[in-house]
């Protein structure tokens, strides 16, 4: 595998801001969110989605934070529709009320994926930090009723999975098309909050029974995904299917990244599509060229037998766990980091009982903590 | 599910759209969070499950654009998968 050929960009995400209602534990975004004050504003976005779409961008995912914190979504939506774009809109349900969501399917949203913390008030306001879970099932109600494909999207973890049962039933009360079971992946908040979230194998293998389970009663009805913890692997998830080649993210500052963390990977510079046409960005970019094909790689990964089924896994995961994001994933492993993974896992087994460490709550006085940032804003451009 | 006669109309199943992608050359079905990449007869059949034509008619239909005869089968079996997998449906 030398460097493969630039295909197109099928996925563009569009992080349309960082605003959000919820504060949830597990959340991806970076911790540093505080630091974006400019957002792209509406004819930055139409921009990147016509020149994305000129490169064979087709599945459109718009989320956040929250978008429908965004006042320009209807305007985003029926753009989007008429460039022929699959639009998939991922939300909390906060905002989503009957008003939006007609004018939505006006303009041609296709889908709406919604995010649910829990099955129960208490669990779904507890990890969100706030109350939600009237709002969030009435929300499901209006999805069904403007006859949208719904997607249920629960991240499990530590403290809701033994409630896997109780959510899939939640699911089918609901209607849902779809169900996402997708555990925690440990980045931003999540990465923070990761002895507190972290399953056992217990309580993982438990999940995976009852909704090997249900998907037997449900048949066709239902289609559930179930995403497991990678921590419990022994090879690692071939992460975006290789950094730049099928998914781009933007995110509210109009950064271009190859996957949604990607921002934390150190020395390397993201291109802003307010300085450069997305075209090159996602061709020409040294942000986007630096983990394509295998001449980045290390040992174990660069003589592996199955580095092109792989690409050696998350570079995220690897620079969080080991510094360096070169490395294999520690997941794998043939990782000479392997031992990090077991450790964790081994913790999650046996939680200090001295130390209890406290949730961290997505907001912005927390972002501003943990990145120790003393109030200037990021910079629009990094270059 | 409707078993599949000369008579059914089969339509694109919901929550999947059917369309053309000049950058892959191809047509795709895109659904939530997902995309097929077809080929040429799969592309070419599907394209023709409007909900209005039947079996039947998408068969001579087909035989006559690409000049050949018996194709009865293999469209049926396609079909039926795409069925089975949600991109069509049966309305009846």
């Amino acid at each position: 595998m030398s460097i493969p050929p630039v295909g197109p960009p099928f996925w563009l995400l569009l992080e349309l801001t960082y605003k959000c209602p919820l504060h949830c534990v597990f959340c991806y975004n970076p911790t540093d969110f505080a630091r974006t004050t400019q957002e792209l504003d509406t004819a930055d976005w139409i921009r990147v989605l016509r020149e994305a779409r000129a490169l064979g961008a087709v599945q459109l995912g718009l989320s956040g934070g929250e978008p429908m914190q965004r006042e320009d979504l209807e305007i985003i939506v029926a753009e989007a529709h008429q460039l022929g774009y699959y639009i998939n809109l991922v939300t909390s349900g906060v905002g989503l009320n009957e008003t939006r969501i007609h004018a939505l399917k006006k303009a041609g949203l296709d889908h709406i994926q919604l995010s649910f913390q829990d099955s129960t008030r208490e669990m779904n306001d507890f990890l969100s930090s706030t109350r939600t879970f009237e709002l969030k099932s009435k929300v499901a109600a209006l999805i069904k009723k403007y006859d949208y494909p719904m997607v249920l999207n629960v991240v499990l973890h530590r403290m809701n999975i033994d409630h896997v049962g109780e959510i899939l039933g939640m699911a089918e009360r609901m209607k849902a098309d779809y169900v996402e079971l997708a555990n925690t992946q440990y980045y931003g908040w999540a990465w923070h909050n990761r002895e507190r979230l972290m399953p056992t194998r217990a309580q993982l293998e438990r999940a995976e029974e009852v909704t090997g389970e249900f998907r037997q009663r449900m048949g066709e009805r239902m289609r559930v995904f179930f995403v497991v913890p990678d921590y419990y692997e022994n090879r690692p998830k071939p992460c975006m299917n290789g950094l730049g080649s099928i998914f781009l993210t933007i995110t509210p500052d109009g950064t271009a990244l190859p996957c949604h963390a990607a921002r934390m990977l150190p020395g390397i510079d993201f291109p802003n599509v307010k300085d450069a046409a997305v075209e090159w960005i996602w061709r020409d970019s040294p942000g986007f060229n630096h983990f394509r094909g295998d001449a980045w790689m290390k040992e174990p990964c660069r003589s592996c037998p199955e580095k092109s089924k792989d690409f050696g896994g998350c570079r995220c995961q690897a620079y969080l766990m080991t510094g360096d994001a070169a490395n294999a994933d520690p997941v794998c492993d043939l990782s000479p980091h392997h031992h990090l993974v077991l450790e964790a896992i081994a913790r999650a087994e046996k939680p200090p009982v001295e130390e209890k460490p406290v949730l961290i709550f997505r907001d912005a006085r927390n972002s501003r903590t943990i990145s120790g940032w003393n109030g200037s804003p990021r910079s629009s451009s990094s270059r | 599910m409707t078993p599949l006669s000369a008579a059914s109309r089969p339509v694109i199943g919901r929550g999947f759209r059917l369309q053309w992608e000049e950058a892959q050359k191809a047509h795709v079905l895109l659904y939530p969070e997902g995309m097929v990449k077809l080929n040429g007869s799969a592309g070419e059949i599907l394209k023709r499950c409007d909900g209005q034509r039947t079996m039947h008619d998408i068969v001579t239909d087909l035989e006559s654009a690409f000049s050949t005869t018996g194709l009865e089968r293999d469209v049926s079996a396609f079909v039926s998968l795409a069925l089975e997998r949600r991109w069509l449906e049966i309305h009846e």
